[in-house]
């Protein structure tokens, strides 16, 4: 049984429609790369299994882990083992990260009936996960992504990652806007949390990301729907041709 | 005696119209059958506050009366009873007392002619202590009572000062009051002043601060009102030297049929003065807010800068807020802003913090949280910014009560059916 099992998904946002019937499996061990124009629906895609409602499902279903989960609230999904690594991630002034991670990391494990952490176990934890990102600054008084520079809330969207141990990673363009110190951490980090038990899907628009966290499939998302699948030559040969070439054997 | 009632009534008829009035339920703040309490009725000092690690000079009032003697510290500083200063130091009293104001306010001419008692504090020049001092007012009768009392405070040249100022109701008896306080800050002086309200929903508070501050002075004031039937905050402060420094800031957290209405007038008299305000405010269920907030800058007053904003989160149709922030400006070289929003909680922030797991219902107190730590991150008494901290973390959690968790403490357990305020995040 495949990990995530995604069949004819249509997605809208508004009445304009996005996703035009994607089918993707993907398995535990696995990476994979979703390339694309720019407003094709990779970011759609992403947001919809991680339960954003800023999008509607049509027709279709999301299978994870044997379950349906488009009913399922965006919380509960995330505690089920999804995350989403955010193209933008978002500011939030008054929530220390310190608190907002060890109330998701307890919420987490009071949904699969785990004990919380202690304060010192806590600690402990984030300051192990810290490491993974070669992450430096004192989180303790800082507010989440609150005038943090693109890399440091890059990497401190894979230090969540980290810190929450997730099944399947969707990492929405998690190079956008990363020098090649930082991109390289932050690749370094996504290898370091990989392993059999669980999946990572990386949005991306560059091969660059590429040469760090090594896809075993490569699909190309083009006008809502999944066009091209491939090995991680596919990558290469995009970044060489250009979309062109798939538009041309499209027919288009 | 109860003449004083009917002239506080007689006053309400006449101000009901006025701008600045209009907006206070004094129906509601007023209710038949109040009296004025007897002098019998200031109880000794049984009330505590175990705020921990708050090293303060403690000073009470009961119902409109001052328990402790006047008292001279080794500094010189002089505090107690308004009543018992007026006899033994006239000219000091006379010199300050009801001279703050810039215009005629009938419900201060009110307090000033038949105020029971209040706090007299006096900090002479160049005098600055670790200990911060700590003013309760509590009513705690049978009756229902109507209560005036006044506060003067004098900060000498170059001293400082820190004050917490809290009014708490004790049981559950309806009371209404006329309260004024009145804060002299000399040259160069430095001063705190945390207003901090935790009263029961029978509650009427009209309170007024006065405060001046001379040239150099620097100046905190805080008005925070965790709960209350319905209070309101007439806050005047006027900057009367040049190079002074304002910070005026307010949280109101209110549900149930409450209201919270904060009148702020700052007055840029002279040159080179900062204002800074910032209001900020939650109301639940069918609770009423009002901010109008006033900032008035001379002709002469060149240089001035002032920020003025007001933010709010209703988390209901039928709560509501009016917010009128208002800059009356009459010199061009000046660095002015004002503002005002009120909403919801952001969506972006709501998801974000949702995919990590947390649910719907933590995530909206998170962000209630957070909206109030703005304010309460510019409280500079840590151990006052951690209390409150965690008094507003109560409240949002639903476990805050007027007695148990007020910012006192004390150590009368409340009776049954206590009040317990709830903002309900689910609501939004």
């Amino acid at each position: 049984m495949s990990l995530l099992s995604i069949r004819n998904l249509h997605a809208n946002i508004g009445d304009r429609e996005i996703l035009k019937g994607v089918d993707l499996e993907i398995n535990k061990g696995e990476v994979h790369a979703i390339m694309g124009p720019n407003g094709n629906g990779k970011s759609t895609l992403a947001g919809i299994v991680a339960g954003n409602p800023k999008y509607t499902v049509t027709q279709g279903e999301v299978i994870y882990n044997g379950k349906n989960i488009l009913d399922l609230p965006v919380d509960v999904r995330a505690s089920e083992g999804i995350f989403l690594g955010f193209q933008y991630p978002v500011e939030i002034p008054g929530v220390t990260i310190t608190n907002f991670m060890r109330t998701a990391v307890n919420e987490q494990r009071k949904y699969r009936g785990l004990d919380p952490l202690s304060g010192g176990e806590f600690l402990k934890l984030m300051e192990e996960k810290k490491k993974v990102v070669e992450m430096t600054t004192n989180l303790a008084n800082r507010s989440v992504n609150e005038g943090f520079s693109g890399g440091e809330k890059k990497k401190n969207e894979i230090f969540q990652m980290a810190m929450l141990n997730p099944t399947l990673a969707i990492l929405d363009e998690t190079d956008s806007g990363l020098d090649i110190d930082a991109l390289r951490i932050v690749a370094n980090g996504v290898n370091q949390l990989r392993s059999a038990d669980n999946a990572t899907v990386v949005i991306t628009h560059y091969q660059r990301l590429l040469d760090y966290i090594v896809p075993d499939f490569v699909h190309v998302l083009y006008e809502g729907r999944i066009v091209k699948t491939g090995p991680k030559e596919l990558a290469l040969e995009l970044e060489e041709k250009g979309y062109d070439w798939i538009k041309k054997e499209l027919g288009q | 005696m109860n003449d004083i009632i009917q002239q506080f009534r007689d006053i309400r008829m006449a101000t009901r119209k006025d701008e600045v009035w209009r907006n206070v339920d004094f129906g509601a703040m007023m209710p038949e059958g109040l009296s004025l309490p007897d002098a019998d009725e200031a109880h000794e000092g049984h009330y505590y506050c175990n705020m921990p690690d708050l090293d303060a000079v403690r000073l009470t009032l009961v119902n409109g009366r001052c328990v402790q003697p006047l008292t001279v510290t080794e500094e010189g500083i002089v505090y107690g009873s308004l009543r018992e200063a007026m006899d033994k130091y006239p000219e000091l009293v006379k010199n300050h007392l009801g001279k703050c104001k810039k215009s005629d306010n009938a419900y201060e001419r009110l307090n000033l002619n038949s105020f029971s008692d209040g706090m007299f504090l006096y900090v002479p020049d160049n005098t600055s202590i670790d200990k911060s001092f700590q003013m309760v007012s509590m009513t705690d009768s049978d009756h229902q009572l109507f209560l005036q009392t006044r506060n003067l405070v004098v900060v000498g040249k170059g001293s400082r000062l820190r004050l917490i100022h809290c009014d708490d109701s004790h049981n559950n008896s309806r009371s209404m009051s006329n309260n004024v306080t009145e804060i002299f800050a000399g040259e160069g002086s430095y001063v705190e002043h945390y207003k901090l309200q935790n009263m029961n929903d029978l509650s009427g508070l009209l309170n007024h601060n006065y405060i001046c501050s001379m040239e150099g002075a620097e100046l905190h004031s805080f008005v925070i009102s965790l709960n209350g039937g319905h209070i309101r905050n007439h806050t005047e402060i006027r900057m009367l030297g040049e190079h002074c420094v304002t910070e005026a800031h307010g949280l109101y957290l209110i549900d149930k049929e409450q209201e919270v209405d904060n009148y702020v007038f700052v007055d840029h008299a002279c040159a080179n003065c900062q204002s800074h305000e910032l209001f900020k405010g939650i109301m639940d269920d069918s609770a009423r807010a009002t901010f109008n907030g006033h900032v008035l800058v001379d002709e002469g007053s060149v240089k001035t800068e002032a920020y003025q904003s007001n933010k709010n989160i209703l988390l209901t149709d039928k709560a509501t807020v009016t917010s009128k922030p208002f800059l009356e400006i009459y010199n061009d070289d000046v660095k002015c802003s004002h503002g005002s929003t009120t909403g919801q909680i952001d969506e972006q922030q709501m998801f974000y913090i949702r995919s990590r797991g947390i649910s719907e219902r933590t995530a909206r107190t998170m962000l209630l949280y957070a909206f109030c730590d703005e304010v309460i991150q510019k409280i500079g008494l840590a151990t006052l910014r951690e209390r409150l901290s965690d008094m507003v973390k109560k409240r949002l959690h639903g476990e805050l009560t007027a007695c148990a968790d007020c910012a006192l403490y004390c150590n009368t357990p409340c009776a049954d059916g206590e009040n317990v305020f709830v903002i309900d995040p689910t609501k939004l």
